[in-house]
Formats: structure tokens, sequence, C-alpha cells
């Protein structure tokens, strides 16, 4: 939701990125502000998810120039771990398989982290255990899941549920999610969809990922950005999906590249 | 000192070795006539180098740089290997220091009837008298090592089960070395009969009440070890064999075990300590229907150098051999698995599965692995595999982004990788206790 006069909560301006020398983001501009569903849209290659990773802190992308202000603070001098401790969260297109740890035990770990971070006394596995079993309910996971190891052996739709459910007891200010809807059927979309809105909320915002107009029907976005080869093209509202869906991407490039070029 | 004395004092040859062995403290009358019967071998016999095709990544040169002397009969006290003590077995633990039975520091209150557990000399008559048929017999006697602990040997913890003896606790087996002022040669030796329909945990553990580090300067020991273990019909043993001699140290070790028909066993092998160490694990069978579980887990950093050699010779059908070792290498360790698995041509209908994984810490650390499958027989379900792999930065950056820290993040990954091995190990504090210190052995920051 648009809110009147809501923080800024993310800030990019003019960032420029490179991997192993070959530049990803060229000058990107982007902003976020509290309550806002924003979504980008772009072909294969744009940098979308690079973008996304970049945001979280993955190390092999080198920022070199440009700026990452996150609720007032350089985010670009943190670690990933500080920025998740702070309240950036990305739902992974493709989440690690951890054989050996329990993800009852993961989400534990990480929910102390941030509870650490927060100066919070951490929870022990009883308590942790109440918390986790009411968050369940958001993505509709069967207390099961939390005994096996993480993610391994998952179907797609069920890691993206434990994504989301990460992201339901992490609680994050600024959640991005990296086409969190590949891979599902209509079925686990809803239940994804379903779990994003629900934690959705005027403090906090969500950037989605996408390809496909087909999560928008069930996250409606305030925003929509088109991005391509690098930087975000244009910006509209949920017409411009509509019209991408209908389209394609190459009226866009057509329309909008050349005038930046 | 002289570079002639050098050469006169250190090891060049297995006859020097064997010089430095003790009088038997047992029983004589079966002890030295093997001793002597090995001596004699010996002399034909050369330590192995890097050229002899089993020894290939494996280099003794550095045992040959050290001057050895005859192991000592030092004091322990119990308090000194207190924190070694496994809590599931108050009452069933033997132990020897320096190769040799102290019957001070071992609790046998728990043994149940039919099982005799404790040195050589104190072995029943009746279980005497079949001693000729086990002790030494199993089929690879003329290897250097088992050789020469054969021809050295002073005692042998002896376990032997009845006809359907159960044992429901662990049983402990401590082997303790102690080095005094110089580096010293120790032989461990350790016999298990497992009569049919037996049962037994038996978890042997070589350590050192002494702190080594991988230092030529240190006091340095070889502890050269050789259990040999018979399961006869429908008989289960379940085996941890736990190996923490200290950072100076030398292990030796063999580990020959014969199955006959139904019988069951399981090895679960943790190799943490010494500055070089080498097990060989070898399993044979007698009759059909058997089945063969080894886990292994290396954990090694530092400068150390772990060896793990394992053959299985299947020689009767309907049988199954799972095998599953792990290495995590950190700093400038260097890990070796070699693992045979022979299926002859009576074995039909056997299925195998081999697999090494090895998780690399380091640029300097090293695997060298050898995964091999020999079949004769054509109607069998064989695999095996090796995967060398690193801690990925994809899964290192997933845990990040989830608040954890980077060293508690690699840390995670790493107890992960070595979980599947330990959560096997049927002694749960035990289990606990490896867990606990598995990455901050091998991960330094």
């Amino acid at each position: 939701m648009i809110v009147e006069n809501s923080d800024v909560i993310l800030s990019v301006k003019n960032l420029n990125a490179t991997v192993e020398g070959t530049p990803i983001l060229k000058d990107l501009n982007l902003e976020i502000k509290a309550g806002e569903i924003h979504a980008i849209m772009g072909p294969n290659g744009s940098g979308k998810s690079t973008f996304s990773k970049i945001l979280a802190g993955h190390p092999d992308y080198e920022v070199t120039s440009g700026e990452v202000i996150y609720k007032g603070q350089n985010l670009l001098e943190l670690e990933a771990d500080e920025r998740a401790t702070a309240g950036v969260f990305l739902a992974f297109q493709y989440p690690i398989e951890i054989p050996g740890v329990s993800n009852l035990d993961f989400l534990r770990v990480a929910y102390n982290s941030h509870r650490k971070a927060q100066d919070l006394e951490e929870l022990d596995t009883f308590d942790f255990e109440d918390l986790v079993e009411e968050k369940l309910d958001i993505v509709k996971m069967r207390a099961e899941f939390l005994t096996r190891s993480v993610n391994e052996g998952f179907s797609g739709g069920e890691k993206k549920r434990n994504e989301i459910l990460q992201m339901a007891l992490l609680e994050p200010t600024l959640a991005i999610l990296d086409e969190t809807d590949s891979g599902l059927d209509i079925d686990a979309l809803k239940t994804v969809a379903g779990g994003v809105n629900q934690l959705a909320q005027p403090d906090n915002c969500t950037l989605m990922i996408t390809h496909y107009q087909r999560l928008l029907d069930y996250i409606i976005p305030d925003f929509v950005h088109i991005m391509y080869d690098g930087r975000i093209l244009t910006t509209g509202g949920k017409d411009l999906a509509l019209k991408l869906e209908e389209q394609g991407y190459d009226w866009a490039i057509a329309e909008f590249a050349a005038v930046g070029v | 000192m002289s570079l002639e004395t050098i050469t006169k004092n250190n090891v060049t040859s297995l006859a020097e070795l064997v010089k430095l062995r003790q009088p038997v403290v047992s029983d004589g009358a079966i002890l030295n006539p093997i001793r002597d019967r090995h001596q004699a071998r010996l002399d034909e016999l050369a330590l192995p180098t890097t050229r002899d095709e089993a020894w290939r990544f494996t280099d003794l040169s550095q045992l040959t740089q050290v001057e050895f002397t005859a192991a000592p009969s030092p004091e322990v006290e119990l308090q000194q290997i207190e924190i070694n003590l496994l809590r599931e077995a108050p009452e069933s633990r033997l132990v020897f220091v320096n190769g040799v039975y102290r019957d001070r520091l071992s609790n046998r209150q728990g043994l149940p009837e039919g099982l005799y557990a404790g040195n050589l000399g104190d072995l029943p008559p009746e279980q005497k008298a079949k001693l000729e048929n086990y002790l030494a017999k199993q089929p690879g006697q003329e290897d250097v090592f088992t050789a020469l602990n054969n021809a050295s040997f002073q005692d042998v913890a002896v376990i032997w089960l009845r006809r359907g003896t159960v044992l429901e606790t662990p049983l402990q087996l401590l082997f303790v070395s102690v080095p005094g002022e110089q580096a010293m040669l120790t032989q461990s030796r350790c016999l298990v009969v497992a009569e049919a329909n037996s049962h037994l945990t038996l978890v042997e553990e070589h350590l050192s009440t002494v702190e080594g580090c991988p230092d030529a300067q240190a006091v340095a020991y070889l502890n050269n070890a050789v259990s040999e273990i018979w399961l006869e019909d429908n008989a289960d043993v379940t085996h941890v064999r736990l190996q923490r001699d200290n950072g100076s140290a030398f292990h030796i070790g063999k580990t020959a075990v014969t199955q006959a028909r139904d019988s069951r066993y399981a090895c679960h092998t943790l190799n943490l300590g010494s500055q070089l160490s080498r097990h060989n694990l070898d399993v044979y069978q007698t009759g059909p229907g058997t089945e063969t579980t080894l886990n292994g887990l290396t954990l090694i950093g530092k400068v150390q150098t772990s060896d793990s050699h394992s053959t299985v010779i299947y020689d009767h059908p309907n049988s199954t051999v799972n095998q599953l070792h792990k290495c995590i290498v950190g700093d400038k360790g260097h890990a070796v698995f070699d693992g045979r698995v022979v299926v002859m041509k009576k074995a039909q209908l056997t299925n195998a599965n081999q697999l090494n994984r090895n998780l690399l810490l380091s640029p300097k650390a090293r695997v060298n692995t050898k995964p091999q499958l020999e079949i004769v027989a054509d109607n069998v379900k064989c695999s095996h595999g090796a995967t060398v792999s690193q801690l990925e930065a994809d899964e290192v950056f997933y845990l990040q982004s989830r608040g954890l820290d980077k060293t508690t993040s690699q840390n995670l990954l790493v107890d992960a990788f070595a979980a599947e091995i330990l959560q096997e190990i049927p002694v749960k504090s035990l289990q606990t206790a490896i867990a606990q210190c598995v990455a901050c052995r091998t991960i330094s920051y």
C-alpha cells in the first residue's frame, strides 16, 4: 500500500556493480517507502537477481559506484549477516539444501541471531517451538517439516514455503523475493502469496523480482519497474505488468532503452 | 650429535624396531612362540616407502627421523583419563597403558556371565585352549606392521562372548600411550571372539595422557595397534574405533574382521589424532548372508596426515556392505582414502555401496581418494564413488543472509557434513562429544 509521508526504507542511487569485471548493474536507481510493494520485471540477464543478491550482500559481486541507503544507513558497509539482522531478508530463488541440520535447529539459530543483535534474550528450544508452530499456519506447513534437514528432499513448493516461513519468523523490514513464483503450481503459488500478503504491513516493504505477471495477480504491487541491461527502464503501476504480459518486453526495450542512449 | 650416531639410532629397519620389544607380561607360553615366529619373518620385510602401491600417498620417512626407545611402564591415575571415560560404560571398561593391562584403572563389575574381558593371562583355560584358532590367525598377518605387532606384543586385550551372550552396555577399551623422556614404540593388541548369537558394542579408543603437537622436537610415540575380531554365526558386533593419539604421535592401526554366516558387523571409525596415522580395515567372510557397515570420519588439520585403507572381500552369496567414509581436512592436512570391495564369483546377490566424501577447508588441504570395486560375480548390485568439495560461497551466503555470522555459518556447514557419520554412533555421550569438537578442530580463524 502507498502510505502518504511514510519513511523511505531503501534508496538506491546510481548503483554500478560488476561480477568478475563484467558490469551487471549500470546506474540503477530505486526508492522504496514503508508500506509499499514493488515488483521488478525484466527479461533473462537483465540483472534482476544480481540486484537482489547485491542488496543482501553476496560476496561475489563488487559495487563499483553509487549508494544504497537502508533506513538512513549505508547498507553496502554491512556484512550479509549484519544486513539480515538489520531487517533485510532475501527469499532465495534456489534455497540451499543443508543435509545434517534440522530445519527446526536452523530456524532457531537464525531467529536467535536476530534476538542477539537486538540485545534480546535468546529463546530456548521449547519456547522457540511454540513460536514456530504459530507461524507454520501462515504457509500451511505441517510440523513434520521442522524435523527434516533444511530443504533436503523438499519439493520446489516446499522450499519456497520454507523461505516464507523464515520470513514470517524474522519479520524483516525489507523483504526481497527473488523469483519466488518460479516452479510453483497454482495452489502453492496461492499459499506463498497469501503468506507474503499477510506479512506485508504499513511499517515494512516488499520487493518482488519476477518474470511473470502471474504472481502479481496474487500479490498486488504498488509499483512495477521494468529492468533491462542493468537499469530500470521505466516504472508504472500494476497495469504495466499486464501490458508486459500481453506484449512482451520488446516494446518496452524499443520505447525506453532508445531514449536512454 | 654426529651424523654417525643419527644413523645408528634412527629407525632404518624393522629389525631395529623389534629390538625395542619388552618381555611378555601375560602368557609367555602362548605369546612367545608367536613373537619368535614373526620376528624371524621381519628380517625379510622392510619398512614401506611411497614406492609401495599401498603407501603411495603416505610417506613414512618422518618415522625414520625419530629415535625410538622401548615403552616405559609409567604410573597412571584414573583422573588422568577421566575425561575419556564413557558414562554409558562405568562398569565395563578395560584400560591398557603402553600395551599392558591395568586392572586398577579398569572396571569389570558390570560384565555378564558368558563374557570374558581382560588380559590374556586371566583368560579361562577352556578358552585359552581354543586361542590358537584365533590369535594372529586373521588373514594379512604378513603385513609389515601387523608382523611387528605379532613379534613384539607383551599383552592382549581379550574380549570373548560365549554363545548367546549379550552385553547391554558398551564395552570401553582404552589404549593409553604415555611416553617418557624419549620417543617410544608401543604395541596395542586386541582380540574379540563373538560366538554364535552374541551381541557386543565395543568402543576402542587410542589416546595419550601427554599433550603433543606435530613438531619434530616434541616427544613422539608410535602406537602400532592390531585388533582381530571374529564374528561367528549370527553374531552382532558394533565397533567404534576412536583414534585420538596426540599430535606428535604416529598411529599405525589394523582391524581385521572375519564374519561367519548371517553375522552383522558395523565399524564406526573416527580418525582425529596423530601427526601421521594409518588405519587398515580388512573384512573377510566365511559364510553367506552377512551384513557389513563401515562408517568413517577423518577430521584433521594442521600438518596431519591420515590414511584410511579398507578391503572387504566377499566370497559367499546374499551379503550387504555399506561404506561411507568422510574426510574433513583443514589447514595443511592430508587425507587418504583407499577402499576396496572385492566380490568373488561365489558372492552372487551381493549388495555393495561405497562412497567417500571429502570436504577441504583450506587451499593447502589435500586428499587422495581411490574407491575400488572388483567384481567377478555377475548377479550383484554394486556402486562406488567419491566426491571432493569445499564450503560453497552460496551456502555460506545463504546462512549469513539469515543472520548467522560468517564463522557460525561455516561451522554449521562443517558440523552438518560430519553429522551423517556421527549420528550413527551408538553411544550418545561420544556422539555429542565429537560433534561438539568438529568445527573447532578443523577451522581456525
